[in-house]
């Protein structure tokens, strides 16, 4: 078992404890333990965009720090061979699974490296034990998946194929906007298409992949929200898809509770399942913590009649 | 003045498209000697693909073919097609160029060029000359178009079925082993067919150097948030469409499924005047060719729609703007000002998501068809061929005038000179008009007995 | 409307605070309108995001305040994934908000957030909302 410093974030612990919980039990089943991070805090969830304004920073620098010294704890304690290495060996990696935290903490970590002056008063004002220079990477799991594990090795894992399930990939907007942090090609991902297809489902051509749906809007505007969400939702439908595959718990928010209120607004629309890929994944690995039964859209009538799920 | 000796009064043209042709010509006519290198099988260059031009709709085969033929009758102009400068040395007046042959596998000095081996080939695969649309294809031995000048075929040895069963007997290359065919060489009635043809080096004199090295479109792909599909075409690919001797026959389809497209949306400035990408540049001739190809789509349509996107309208040639106002007033093309942000596939129509800042609305649009003013940049390879002849370019490659007021048309290096968009984008009287400009700089220079100090 | 421009206007303090705070050359926007047509936004606002930069471009501080469309940006950054200027609308769009929110005054009231709302919303919709719309 290899080890990966974690960093999970609010939501994950509340809101999306399927995400999290699938998330786990199935990195674990393929080789790699996330070791949550200790005394984590909250990223700031949306990143500062104001010049003149670092104390917005200063979450997600901390939560930096935090692996910087985990990761000197661990060497201390010898432990460091059985951790997962970045190809830079300098660098210290942590993984991210909520899309909000990885946009956050990634380019928070880009204004540590990329304008000293700012490093420094950052640092001087948190007065932490040990100073930060940028050294962590952070990455999202997909990329983890997709660079560390591989497709084939995940291949060889699946236990249950996800043969016959239709589904339209949707990756919103922090994993991919802005291009410096990208996890993808921005325009045209696809992780989470060759994810899915390693899993054995099909993959529909689905041009509202990386279109915003709605974002926190649907808290101070939650029809315009709803509107957005439903022009994505059928255009997938459309596409022929039967499950929307989500990374990101807010568009889980917008795009599956908010159906709800889609219907309302437009009374032929049926709803569509938004599972996230790490439940489908632990369901491909034959893992029972898929939490199917806690989202805010049921998966499960469409896994069964599929004959994935009993 | 220094003199350095007695000069070659004999040019080298480097590209054979309109700006090429004309100085080729003008130079001949003037009673020098001109070689003129083209890489592909015959000259004629862009224009020959288009359909009609603006903003006059003259046909370019009518009008670019009388001025092909006499360049290929002229008795001071020799025409080295399907071949490329290898190398370049010497000084002004006294060049030694070193030319590659491409091996044709015609003896094209033998070849009568009666087309019986097309007609036989049994390869089809898509041609360059028409964009490699669907409709028309070629054989793996060809003449790119009708009024090719010379009018010999090339075979294409990557396509052709001997060349893959040599590769095969030799290598093992096919994974089955393809016939024999050999068709082209039993049905040649002067038996020109050369299989063991080989490219060759040519070496020759010239005292100047003309650089008429063409242009290409920017590739769609460079546009992440414009769907990849047959439909979505651009400007040189319509022009195919619309032409009377294309792929189609001048019937406009789509290229997915051959219907007759109801809503059509243009769009200028693709990759132009876009920074982010690399292409600050106006390619200015977009403006143009896209008022009149939505106008011959409404010629060919009557009542199909056309919509233009476009930044800033660059009309400022002779007639332009009233030919832009034509295209509005009595075609009713539906010009919306403002960028398209994303195209994707719906069912099977196309949507475009746009904006017109006019009426300060996003503005929605499914079609059949969108046709892509993509940018000009200097033409693939070219990068290569200016470091071969030494002559400075800009950031984006086109060639750097030596004084973009009253030098315009002579490069870093004495005795070469720019034509044409190898030098930048410009539409066709521009190149013209270069073209003779050039010679007379080629005139000048061989006019004198010998050749004046480079600076 | 007729609005009278001059110099102090196009150069004035509000001009060079967006700048300041945003980071951005409101110049380097040349107006093509590819972040109105992309944005998920746009179809709820009364100015187009192109519109919003050129009020800002001619120093109309007020008009920028009296419209709707800053509230509505969900920062999804599409725009400036395609913008050909590489000019960073959201952030022109965060320092209009900020000059807002500088004086203290909310865009949104959390009191009035539905209980059922409240309990069902996901922590990091919550903290991105009062980040971008609380002082």
């Amino acid at each position: 078992m290899i080890n990966l410093n974690y960093y999970p974030g609010c939501t994950l612990k509340t809101k999306a404890k399927n995400f999290e919980d699938s998330a786990i039990a199935s990195m674990s089943a393929l080789g790699i333990a996330l070791i949550e991070l200790p005394r984590w805090n909250c990223c700031g969830a949306s990143y500062c965009l104001a010049e003149d304004d670092l104390i917005h920073q200063v979450a997600p620098v901390r939560n930096l720090i935090r692996v910087k010294s985990q990761e000197s704890r661990v060497e201390s304690q010898g432990e460091g061979d059985s951790r997962l290495q970045t190809p830079d060996s300098r660098l210290l990696k942590v993984v991210t699974l909520c899309p909000f935290c990885y946009n956050t903490l990634k380019r928070a970590n880009l204004i540590v490296r990329n304008d000293p002056g700012k490093r420094d008063t950052l640092n001087s004002f948190m007065d932490e034990e040990i100073d930060y220079h940028g050294e962590v990477e952070t990455v999202h799991l997909l990329e983890v998946l997709r660079d560390d594990v591989g497709w084939e090795a995940i291949a060889k894992k699946v236990k249950v194929p996800l043969e016959g399930l239709i589904v339209a990939p949707y990756y919103g907007c922090t994993l991919i906007r802005p291009r410096e942090i990208a996890i993808d090609n921005v325009e045209r991902p696809t992780v989470l298409h060759r994810l899915m297809e390693t899993l054995g489902a099909t993959v529909v051509d689905f041009p509202f992949a990386t279109e915003c749906c709605g974002s926190f809007q649907s808290v101070s505007n939650p029809e315009l929200a709803a509107e957005t969400a439903w022009n994505i939702l059928t255009l997938a439908q459309r596409q022929g898809a039967e499950a929307l595959v989500l990374s990101c718990p807010l568009c889980e928010y917008n795009l599956g509770f908010q159906q709800k209120l889609i219907r309302r607004r437009h009374g032929e629309f049926k709803g569509i399942p938004t599972p996230y890929f790490t439940q489908l994944l632990a369901l491909a690995l034959g893992l029972e913590s898929c939490g199917f039964d806690r989202g805010y859209t049921d998966s499960r009538a469409l896994l069964q009649s599929k004959g994935l799920l009993s | 003045m220094d003199k350095l000796g007695s000069s070659t009064k004999r040019a080298l043209v480097i590209g054979g498209g309109i700006a090429g042709i004309q100085a080729s010509l003008d130079i001949a006519d003037a009673g020098y000697e001109v070689l003129l290198v083209e890489k592909t099988p015959s000259i004629g260059g862009h224009m020959l693909q288009y359909s009609e031009v603006f903003p006059t709709l003259d046909c370019p085969q009518c009008i670019g073919t009388p001025k092909m033929v006499e360049v290929g009758q002229h008795s001071n102009i020799r025409i080295l097609a399907y071949s490329e400068v290898e190398s370049v040395s010497g000084t002004i007046g006294d060049f030694t160029v070193r030319i590659r042959r491409r091996a044709t596998h015609v003896d094209w000095d033998r070849c009568n060029g009666c087309g019986l081996c097309l007609q036989k080939c049994p390869v089809k695969v898509p041609s360059e000359y028409n964009c490699f649309l669907p409709f028309d294809n070629r054989g793996a031995i060809y003449i790119p178009f009708a009024q090719a000048v010379p009018n010999k075929p090339v075979i294409d040895a990557q396509t052709c079925r001997y060349f893959k069963y040599r590769r095969f007997m030799e290598e093992g290359e096919e994974s089955k082993k393809p016939p024999e065919c050999r068709i082209c060489e039993k049905v040649c009635p002067l038996g020109v067919i050369d299989w063991e043809q080989q490219d060759e080096i040519v070496e020759e004199k010239v005292g100047a150097i003309v650089v008429a090295a063409g242009f290409d479109l920017m590739d769609k792909g460079e546009i992440g948030e414009f769907a990849e599909g047959r439909d979505i075409i651009n400007g040189l690919e319509f022009e195919r469409i619309l032409c009377p001797s294309g792929p189609t026959a001048g019937v406009v389809m789509r290229p997915s499924d051959g219907i007759e497209p109801r809503e059509v949306v243009f769009i200028s400035c693709v990759g132009s005047r876009d920074p982010e990408l690399g292409v600050p540049y106006c390619s200015r001739v977009c403006c143009m060719y896209l008022a009149k190809q939505a106008l011959l789509y409404k010629h060919a349509v009557p009542d199909g729609q056309a919509y233009i996107f476009y930044m800033d309208q660059r009309t400022t040639g002779k007639g332009y703007e009233e030919f832009v106002r034509r295209a509005v007033e009595e075609y009713h093309v539906m010009y919306l000002r403002g960028r398209v942000s994303k195209i994707f596939r719906d069912g099977d129509r196309l949507r475009v998501q746009g904006a017109d800042t006019l009426s300060g609305r996003r503005v929605d649009i499914s079609c059949d068809l969108v046709v892509l003013g993509m940018a000009m940049m200097p033409s693939a390879g070219f990068k290569e061929l200016a470091r071969k002849l030494g002559i400075a370019t800009d950031e984006y490659g086109f060639i750097t005038e030596i004084h973009s007021k009253f030098r315009p048309m002579e490069t870093s290096v004495p005795g070469i000179y720019v034509a044409g968009t190898a030098q930048g984008p410009r539409d066709i009287p521009d190149s013209v008009a270069m073209g003779s400009g050039v010679a007379s700089k080629v005139l000048d220079l061989f006019s004198r007995d010998g050749v004046g100090s480079p600076l | 409307m007729r609005i009278e421009l001059t110099p102090e206007k196009l150069h004035g303090s509000f001009v060079v605070k967006v700048e300041e705070i945003s980071g951005q050359d409101l110049l380097s926007c040349y107006q093509c309108g590819k972040c109105s047509a992309g944005c998920p936004m746009s179809f709820a606002m009364d100015i187009l995001p192109n519109q919003i930069i050129r009020l800002a471009q001619l120093g109309m501080e007020a008009e920028i305040a009296e419209s709707k469309a800053i509230w509505l940006c969900a920062t999804c950054i599409t725009c400036i994934a395609r913008c050909p200027r590489g000019c960073d609308l959201s952030r022109v769009i965060e320092a209009l908000r900020l000059l807002t929110l500088r004086k203290n005054a909310d865009a949104i009231e959390p009191s009035r957030i539905p209980a059922e709302t409240l309990a069902e919303l996901p922590q990091i919709a919550l903290v991105s909302c009062f980040r971008k719309f609380t002082a």
